[in-house]
Parts: C-alpha cells; sequence; structure tokens
C-alpha cells in the first residue's frame, strides 16, 4: 500500500509533464524535448528565489513558472517558430540540443551534486494504511486540481475553444481574426510553465540538481505515447495510473520497476498504435 | 452602384510554383451580391482565399472599405470586417455545434445574435451539443454560414455553399442568402452552379484562366444566355 501511495505521487509528476507535452505537441506539433530541463529550471528558479531572495514556497509556486514560462515564450519567439514548417525531425534537434545546452550550463554553475530543498509542509498524516508525509499528499492533491484545472480551461473555456479549433485548422482560425501566432507563443509558455510548476513541486522531494529532468522526462514521453499524443485526458489518466503500476511493481518485483513502464508501452503501441486516449487521423 | 466595398485589381496569387492568378480586377458595392462564375481550376476559390489573405503569396490591389489589404496578415483582414466561409465548410470536429458557431470573435458591432442565428437555422439549436462534424452535409453548411453572421463582418465571402447538397437545401440556401442581402450584408458567392446564382445574385463576374472576362448584370442575364453557356461550358 505504501509503495502504492509513493506511486502515485510519482505519478502526480508523470501527469504533469505529460499533460504540458501533450498541450504543446497538439497546438506546435512539436515534441518538446526540452520539457526535463524546463522542470529541472522550475525547481532551480524556486531554489534561487528561496537562497538569494527568500521567497517562501508558496510564492515559488506562482513565481517561478511564470518566469520560466516566460523564457519558453522567448524560445518560441526566437527559436521554434521559425521551424514550424519542417519536419518533426527538427524540433526534436532544436529541443533536444536546447536541453542538453541549459542541462549543461546548470551543471557547469551549479555542479551536479545537487541541492536540498527545505519541505514547505511538514510531518505526516495518517492514511489508515500508512503514515504518508503530509507535503506528498499536497502534491498529488495539487497535481489533480491543476490538471484538471488544465483539462477544463482547454475542453470547457472559449480560449480552449480557440485552442482545439487552431489544432485543427491553424489557417481557418486565422481568418477569423485570431492571432494564431500569439496563441501559439501563449500555448508554449503554458506548457512550459506546467513542467516549471512540477519542477517546483518537485524541488522539495528531489535534490534540486540540473539534471533531475533528464530521467524523468524519457518516461514521461513513454507516458504520453502511451496516453495518445495531444490527448489530454490520456496524459492525466495515464500519468497517474503508470505512477501506480511502478509503484506496485516495486512491491512484487522492484527490479522491473524501472521497466515496466516502457513495457506498457510496447504493448500499448501494438494494441493500440494511436494509443490509450488518441484519435488517428 | 452603391459606394465600393471592396476593389479587386491587378491580384496576382501562387501556390508554390504555379501560378493561379493572373490579374483578376472587379469590384462589389456595399449591399450588393455579386458572384464569380466559371469553369473548375479557374481560380475562383483562389481568388476568395486571396482576398482574405491565405494564399501562400499574392500581388496587387485589394481594398475593402478604401483601405489596402494585401500585406496583410489573415486575421487582420478578418479584423476589418471580412468572414470567410470555405468551399469545404471547415467545421471543427473537436467543438460542439455552439462552440463552433461562436468561435469566430466579434470584429465589429451589428452581427447577428445567437438566437436570431438560431431562429434563422433552427436545427442547429436543436444539435447545439452535438460534434460540429456530425452533422449532415446541409446543416453544417448552415453552421458554416451561421457561424460568420455573428461577427459584425459586412462582407462575406461565400465558397460554392450549394456544393453537393440536396436540392431541397439549396433552396433553404437559397432562402437565406436572399435574406442576408435583405439584413445588409455583402455577399461574394463563388458558384458552379448557375442556376442557383442566378436566383440570388445582383451582377455575375465570369472567369477564365485566372482572370476575370466579363461582367454580366442580372437583368442582362436572359440576352447573354448562349454566352454564360459558353463560358461556364454548360
Amino acid at each position: 500500500m505504501a509503495q502504492v501511495a509513493i506511486g502515485l505521487v510519482n505519478g502526480a509528476f508523470y501527469a504533469m509533464l505529460s499533460l504540458g507535452l501533450a498541450v504543446i505537441f497538439g497546438m506546435l506539433n512539436v515534441i518538446n524535448f526540452t520539457h526535463g530541463a524546463q522542470f529541472m529550471m522550475g525547481a532551480f528558479a524556486a531554489w534561487l528565489l528561496l537562497g538569494h531572495l527568500e521567497v517562501p514556497f508558496w510564492a515559488a509556486l506562482v513565481l517561478s513558472p511564470l518566469i520560466v514560462g516566460l523564457f519558453g515564450v522567448l524560445i518560441e519567439r526566437l527559436l521554434l517558430k521559425r521551424i514550424y514548417h519542417l519536419d518533426h525531425l527538427y524540433g526534436f534537434l532544436l529541443t533536444f540540443g536546447l536541453a542538453l545546452i541549459i542541462e549543461g550550463l546548470f551543471q557547469w554553475r551549479w555542479g551536479s551534486s545537487g541541492a536540498p530543498y527545505p519541505a514547505p509542509i511538514t510531518g505526516g498524516t495518517d492514511l489508515g494504511f500508512m503514515i504518508m508525509p503530509t507535503y506528498r499528499l499536497f502534491v498529488v492533491v495539487a497535481a489533480l486540481v491543476i490538471c484538471l484545472a488544465t483539462w477544463y480551461g482547454i475542453e470547457r473555456t472559449k480560449l480552449g475553444a480557440y485552442l482545439r479549433a487552431a489544432t485543427e485548422n491553424p489557417t481557418l482560425v486565422r481568418a477569423f481574426g485570431i492571432n494564431v501566432p500569439r496563441l501559439i507563443t501563449l500555448t508554449y509558455g503554458l506548457g512550459v510553465g506546467l513542467a516549471a510548476l512540477a519542477g517546483v513541486l518537485a524541488a522539495p522531494i528531489q535534490q534540486v540538481s540540473a539534471l533531475m529532468g533528464t530521467n524523468l522526462v524519457l518516461i514521461v514521453f513513454a507516458v504520453v505515447v502511451i496516453g495518445g499524443m495531444g490527448s489530454i485526458m490520456g496524459s492525466i489518466v495515464t500519468g497517474f495510473g503508470l505512477g501506480l503500476i511502478e509503484g506496485v511493481t516495486k512491491v512484487y518485483y522492484p527490479p522491473a520497476s524501472n521497466t515496466v513502464i516502457f513495457v506498457v508501452m510496447a504493448l500499448v503501441l501494438l494494441v493500440k498504435p494511436a494509443g490509450l486516449f488518441g484519435q488517428t487521423k | 452602384m452603391a459606394e465600393t466595398l471592396l476593389k479587386v485589381a491587378d491580384l496576382q496569387a501562387w501556390y508554390g510554383e504555379s501560378h493561379i492568378l493572373h490579374g483578376v480586377g472587379f469590384e462589389v458595392g456595399r449591399g450588393e451580391l455579386v458572384t464569380l462564375l466559371g469553369r473548375n481550376g479557374v481560380g475562383k476559390t483562389t481568388t476568395l482565399r486571396s482576398i482574405m489573405g491565405i494564399v501562400e503569396k499574392r500581388s496587387g490591389s485589394v481594398t475593402f472599405k478604401g483601405r489596402e489589404t494585401v500585406g496583410q496578415p489573415s486575421d487582420a483582414i478578418a479584423r476589418q470586417g471580412i468572414a470567410y466561409c470555405p468551399e469545404e465548410r471547415g467545421i471543427f470536429s473537436s467543438l460542439n455545434v455552439e462552440e463552433n458557431l461562436l468561435l469566430p470573435p466579434a470584429v465589429n458591432s451589428g452581427g447577428m445574435t445567437l438566437s436570431e442565428i438560431y431562429a434563422l437555422f433552427p436545427n442547429l439549436q436543436e444539435r447545439r451539443r452535438s460534434q460540429g462534424t456530425k452533422l449532415s452535409g446541409g446543416e453544417q453548411q448552415m453552421l458554416a454560414i451561421g457561424r460568420i453572421l455573428r461577427t459584425g463582418a459586412e462582407l462575406l465571402l461565400l465558397d460554392e455553399p450549394t456544393e453537393g447538397l440536396a436540392p431541397v437545401i439549396v433552396q433553404r440556401i437559397g432562402e437565406i442568402i436572399r435574406q442576408l442581402k435583405a439584413r445588409g450584408y455583402t455577399i461574394l458567392l463563388v458558384e458552379q452552379n448557375f442556376h442557383f446564382a442566378a436566383t440570388v445574385a445582383d451582377r455575375h463576374y465570369v472567369m477564365e484562366d485566372g482572370r476575370v472576362v466579363d461582367m454580366i448584370a442580372a437583368a442582362d442575364v436572359q440576352q447573354n444566355i448562349g454566352k454564360l453557356q459558353a463560358y461556364l461550358g454548360v
């Protein structure tokens, strides 16, 4: 049971990160390999804000996604927008290269050993079957709220309708008078902000280090593929679900816990090549 | 003719390497209903797309309300009061009927309200929660037209609204287009179906090989019917 709860915490991060990737992929058609680095930047921003400006965790939870989101906006305006008309491969090369550069710079400046971030909520909560650190419980709830809010924003609001329509037919949406390039910039900023938000939430759990997003992003890509590229609900459900599967695997056969997600991915792709929630176009 | 709302002069357009429009020129007065007629592939759709600014490359002049629009991006052109209903209708499958209707932002005051649009197209109200692309062809066409009436745009570009529809629906669309004209909308209509076009239009421009080659007023259609048939190959 305890492993399951820990799995849920991991799942919370998978869900938030894959959600951002799905939103970005849907609109930009770019697979954002910089996502892990942007997750790391979120954690770093919170850590630096605390260390240098004594900004508390709760303020960093807002500030740091804003800062990193703006950085994303800059990347989109300066670099990404130039490659939309090219093959997917160029988006991959560009974002992957950016990730290496960003992670390299952080490693060069702050080393790779990592720094601790004090937990903003201490103590544990008795769930009946286990005592779970209250902060981790908070992370699971917060991630759920963030994911559902994002889903609501995309599926049920006017801005979300613009996003969905522009994903389908950007030319026509633009011919209706909507500034689609700005919408694309905003979407990328939002996706990157989500990654940074996950990074802030992760800071008190993991060490804040330059490479904290590198391994995570691989798993998250598997989550996105399993859920179905670009599917919002797919990312959320698959994220939490795979966290749980990973947790359960740790109980029964620990050595497989690192690979189980990729096994699931292979199985899903065999049966449903578009992913669990994906639509074949 | 009333005040000129749209003036197209020497409009040229390209798709990649292919030169599609070779100097299109015509005018549409405020409140007029004008058609572009011609055989398949003469550049009627491309003319509409060029006015809207969604071709890869264009040159020449398109002035709307006296302002040059060539060189502007399509969203800026739309915000000056031109609305486009594409041939393929462009209904969004990820949006329901009402979301499709509400999608284009208002560019001007004076657009129709949602309830006025539903009064015009009662079917759409019944199916307002359905996925946009689950509608029948005729309903999708009505949705595509209804969608651009809310925005307050003065000029409507309609690309073959009757294509592939049953005669009774074509008739209904004809009634709707006449009602829109009566409400003061200016309409530029691309049609293959000349018999349909003749029932609604004030004037017809005939296109051949990427140019406008003739103009025939509605009153003169009978005298020119032989010439028109030759143009259209019917």
